[in-house]
């Protein structure tokens, strides 16, 4: 079991190396980095000035080694735009973010679990077709869109919740309802399908057989198998979340980490662009494998010899 | 005395394979409903040219802002009403669908190429070329995909053909994360099997046995993909990055009437159906294959 | 002495696109308190969905209709669902055929003997527990507190068949039915669980209810027997009777398929029965063995034929006579 740990642990950080490589290579490659921080306006020396100054015109690999081994020391460089250290200005983002994510995975869990066992109980009935309807609707709606009629109903016309901006509790409603949304349909379905799967089964016959209340046979005996792959997407989903949310952010003006990202390409300010993309992907990578040990804790099959 | 002999039976226990197959399809109405509106407005784009009222790109700045058909105030001549600039919305919402199953279909085939081959490849050879590509995959997973597209979209510019590209060269995985799970399937059948037996090469065992198996899959796998490569470059084109002005995009669009969503706000509803039709459609059609290519998903 | 369970014209329908499929057609019998009743049948001649339709778990789709489901004073088709599941695992209880299977993977055998008891009666958990180790030493197994604490992976087949056992045996069931209990374990196993049955059956004065396609089991023991084939009963005697003188010429046809030692010469080929299983969908006409069996004539095709008693609990259901059977018994005896 350690040995596996150990394994994945490896192959995670040589993946996490890989993603940095591959960021750096992006952002140099595919434009000119310091015709973008010069400006349209500037002229070929100006350019040239500005790529001496900000050590462009070094080799790639020597580029690349110097910003590694700084970030491995969680010195991830100053902003171009305002000589920040990076590390502070994620740091100070990155709970806002986390907020919004963990907001928007609660719910959409909490409407997807209840919705996919009711659709697993009545197959086929109109009940399902609803929710599968209602899934379907779900993920053809664009997140931006989404968000704006939010605003436009409930900033707006009912004038409930706040338009935009970062602060208390309530400006958080709107971002995590148009972030959890396209996250339902995907639960939805694989709590239905696992609860399908599950209520066919020997050991639920047995658990009718004995004379179990029907509400026992479903939650106690039936959700608690269906639900293990469910926990481990919804682990994994919290990272597809935290890298989705700067769209949402964006709309809402939630100054998150991906809003700062957002800012930090607008303005060529590639250090905070290239720590934001480590970062992000190094929680994905953490969350992967803790999904991984939950899939082995809640699964005695695996856990236990 | 045979089972035959209960001829009443026998009958009944074999309806025609046409008629099965025409109560599948058409008993089927979220198949139906997908591919007729898909089929719709890929007709509109083809003829986008005698349906528009308008040339989108025609500005006319005395007629900004005018409401559509429905409001009071809105008149047959621009059925959609105009945008900021006085530009028809009717034919840039017809114009738009040129764009968008332009870029979806373009960034799904590219997609699609790349994904298949690789999780083909991972899946047929196994050994150390399935751990080089689980590799790859589970790295192109890791990364924060809207992020790095913006990036590089910003970059290296904000065009057509760059949007195209970077969708194309990033929305690979589930390509191939799902043909290397069917080929891994396939490859253990007994007829792969006897075709190596007999001493197939490796490229006739995939092209010939393998690859038609797995077209089920991939079909599915591509309506997501076209659904999902729409909604990005709408997303990237409303952040900036995507598709240039004064491009008819639909996310273009959204971005551009948002400074006045909050007293004109059909200037961004009626793009925003535009897409949440087109993608339910795409979606729907998937779904459809789905279901009538595995007819026990259904229960 | 009134029968623990009295089964009535039990039928069960399933309708199909094709059309109804009736896998049970009109079974009748009774279990007395104390006794074992096999009922013996190849695979998919209705005998596991006759049990399931006394339990009322069958599958989703599927309809039961009888004339009366008598158990113990009350008529089980007039229960409804919460009734019906109060005397499930209760006062009636199933073994089922896979053990591997049978058991929730994520809880400890404890937890599922325990829940058998908890549910039915109010008692303490220690109560329970105590219950449950009694009950796991009953069946023959050793170290039984730990066990209590193990997951159903950790333990093999025969184990968990004898966890399923115990399971059925909390609440004191006063009749128990085991569908095949025996037939996905080895063959060793197999006489240990039939042993353990049959003395579990003595000491608590249950009814048993064997449903099994091995008459080697049967011989082992029941105490009466009910054969069936395609959804009916075909004989029904006492066990020494069938095996004494078997008078159907489908359980004729099932005896000879077992090989005898001593009887059975070396390089002599085990009877078979040739033909295959009428269509069960629509209305059968005539006899349904008639297609198989060489004893046939022009009638049996044609007229339906009911299950006729000779004797008090014997019956079979055949147009010959029970001399002509007989007789052809011993002449394939004799073979």
């Amino acid at each position: 079991m350690l040995a596996y740990f150990l394994k994945r642990s490896l192959v995670a950080l040589l993946v996490a190396i890989t993603v940095s490589i591959i960021s750096f290579m992006l952002l140099h490659l595919s434009g000119d980095l310091a015709q973008a921080l010069a400006g349209p306006a500037a002229t070929a020396a100006d350019v040239e000035q500005v790529r001496k100054s900000y050590g462009l015109d070094r080799p790639l690999p020597v580029q690349y080694l110097e910003w590694g081994g700084r970030a491995l020391r969680g010195d991830f460089g100053q902003s171009f735009f305002n000589r920040e250290p990076v590390f502070d200005m994620i740091a100070e983002r990155l709970p806002i973010t986390m907020t919004l994510g963990a907001t928007a995975l609660a719910l959409a869990l909490a409407l997807s679990i209840p919705l996919g066992i009711v659709a697993a109980v009545r197959p086929n009935t109109w009940l399902d077709r609803l929710a599968l309807t209602v899934s379907v609707f779900g993920q053809a709606l664009p997140s931006f869109w989404f968000g704006l009629l939010l605003i436009i109903l409930f900033g707006l016309d009912l004038r409930w919740l706040p338009v935009s901006g970062t602060g208390g509790w309530r400006y958080y409603v709107m971002p995590s309802i148009a972030l959890a949304y396209y996250a339902t349909p995907a639960f939805m379905r694989l709590t239905r399908a696992g609860m399908l799967e599950v209520l066919a089964s020997d050991y639920i016959r047995t658990a009718r057989a004995k004379g179990l209340r029907p509400a026992s046979v479903l939650f106690k005996h039936a959700l608690r198998n269906a639900i293990i792959p469910v926990v481990a997407v919804a682990a994994v989903q919290f990272g597809f979340l935290l890298g989705g949310s700067i769209v949402v952010e964006s709309v809402f003006s939630l100054h998150g980490v991906g809003y700062l990202g957002w800012e930090a390409i607008s303005r060529a300010d590639f250090p905070v662009v290239q720590a934001i993309v480590l970062v992000l992907a190094c929680i994905y990578i953490v969350l992967t494998l803790f999904a991984d040990m939950l899939n082995a804790f809640l699964d005695p099959r695996i856990r236990v010899r | 005395m045979s089972v035959e002999s209960f001829i009443g039976i026998g009958d009944r226990l074999q309806p025609s394979a046409a008629a099965i197959l025409r109560r599948r399809v058409f008993g089927h109405t979220t198949f139906v409903f997908g591919a007729g509106t898909l089929a719709f407005i890929l007709l509109v784009a083809l003829n986008a040219s005698w349906l528009a009222p308008h040339d989108p790109y025609a500005q006319n700045l005395a007629q900004r802002l005018i409401p559509p058909i429905w409001n009071a105030d809105g008149s047959w001549t621009h059925v959609l009403g105009t945008d900021q600039l006085g530009r028809d919305y009717l034919s840039r919402v017809i114009y738009g669908t040129r764009i968008s199953l332009l870029i979806g279909t373009a960034a799904m085939t590219m997609s699609g190429l790349i994904g298949t081959t690789l999780g083909v490849l991972a899946g047929y050879f196994g050994g150390r070329i399935d751990l080089a590509i689980n590799f790859i995959i589970t790295t192109r997973l890791a990364m924060p995909i809207i992020l790095v597209a913006l990036a590089v979209a910003a970059l290296a510019g904000s065009s057509l053909e760059n949007v195209i590209l970077v969708l194309g060269l990033l929305l690979w995985d589930r390509f191939a994360v799902v043909t290397r799970s069917v080929t891994l399937q396939v490859r253990g059948l007994d007829y792969v099997a006897a075709a190596q037996a007999v001493g197939c090469s490796s490229l006739r065992v995939l092209a010939s046995e393998i690859l038609p198996n797995i077209l089920n899959a991939i079909i599915v796998v591509a309506t997501l993909e076209m659904a999902n490569a729409i909604l990005l470059e709408a997303a990237l084109s409303f952040l900036g990055v995507g598709v240039p002005s004064p491009l008819p995009s639909w996310g273009l669009m959204i971005a551009e009437g948002k400074e006045y969503m909050f007293f004109t706000p059909w200037v961004i509803t009626i793009p925003g159906v535009a897409l949440f039709t087109l993608v339910l459609a795409i979606n729907l059609l998937g779904d459809g294959v789905r279901d009538l290519t595995a007819p026990e998903n259904r229960n | 002495m009134t029968a623990l369970l009295a089964v009535e014209e039990l039928h069960v329908e399933i309708p199909l696109a094709l059309g109804t499929l009736r896998p049970v057609r009109g079974v009748s019998f009774e279990v007395e308190r104390g006794k074992t009743l096999s009922i013996v049948g190849e695979s998919g001649c209705g005998k596991s969905l006759t049990s399931l339709a006394i339990m009322n778990l069958l599958p989703r789709g599927a309809r039961r209709t009888a004339t009366r489901l008598g158990f113990g004073g009350s008529d089980l088709l007039g229960l409804d669902e919460r009734e019906m599941a109060d005397l499930r695992g209760n006062e009636i209880a199933m073994i089922f055929q896979e053990p591997m299977t049978s058991l929730n993977p994520a809880f400890t055998i404890g937890n599922q003997l325990e829940e058998a008891l908890l549910r039915h009666r109010k008692v303490a958990r220690g109560e329970a527990r105590a219950r449950a180790v009694y009950l796991l030493e009953k069946v023959g197994i050793t170290a039984a507190p730990e066990r209590l604490r193990q997951y159903p992976h950790q333990l093999s087949g025969g184990l968990r068949q004898r966890v399923m056992i115990a399971m059925a045996l909390m609440c004191g069931p006063k009749l128990i039915i085991a569908d095949e209990p025996t037939t996905a374990l080895d063959v060793t196993i197999q006489a240990q669980i039939l042993h353990l049955l049959a003395a579990l059956r003595r000491e608590f004065e249950m009814g048993v209810i064997l449903i099994t396609h091995d008459l080697g089991v049967v011989a082992r023991i029941a105490d009466r027997v009910a054969v069936m084939y395609a959804g009916e009963i075909v004989e029904s005697g006492s066990v020494e009777e069938i095996f004494a003188r078997p008078l159907h010429p489908y359980t004729q046809g099932l005896m000879r398929c077992i090989p005898v030692p001593g009887k059975s010469r070396r390089g002599e080929h085990l009877g078979s029965i040739p033909g295959m299983v009428p269509s069960l969908i629509g209305a059968l006409r005539g006899c349904a063995f008639s297609n198989r069996c060489s004893h046939a004539f022009e009638r049996c095709a044609v007229e339906s034929v009911a299950l006729g008693e000779i004797a008090p609990g014997r019956a079979y259901r055949c147009l010959l006579s029970a001399e002509a059977c007989a007789r052809n018994a011993l002449e394939a005896a004799a073979q």
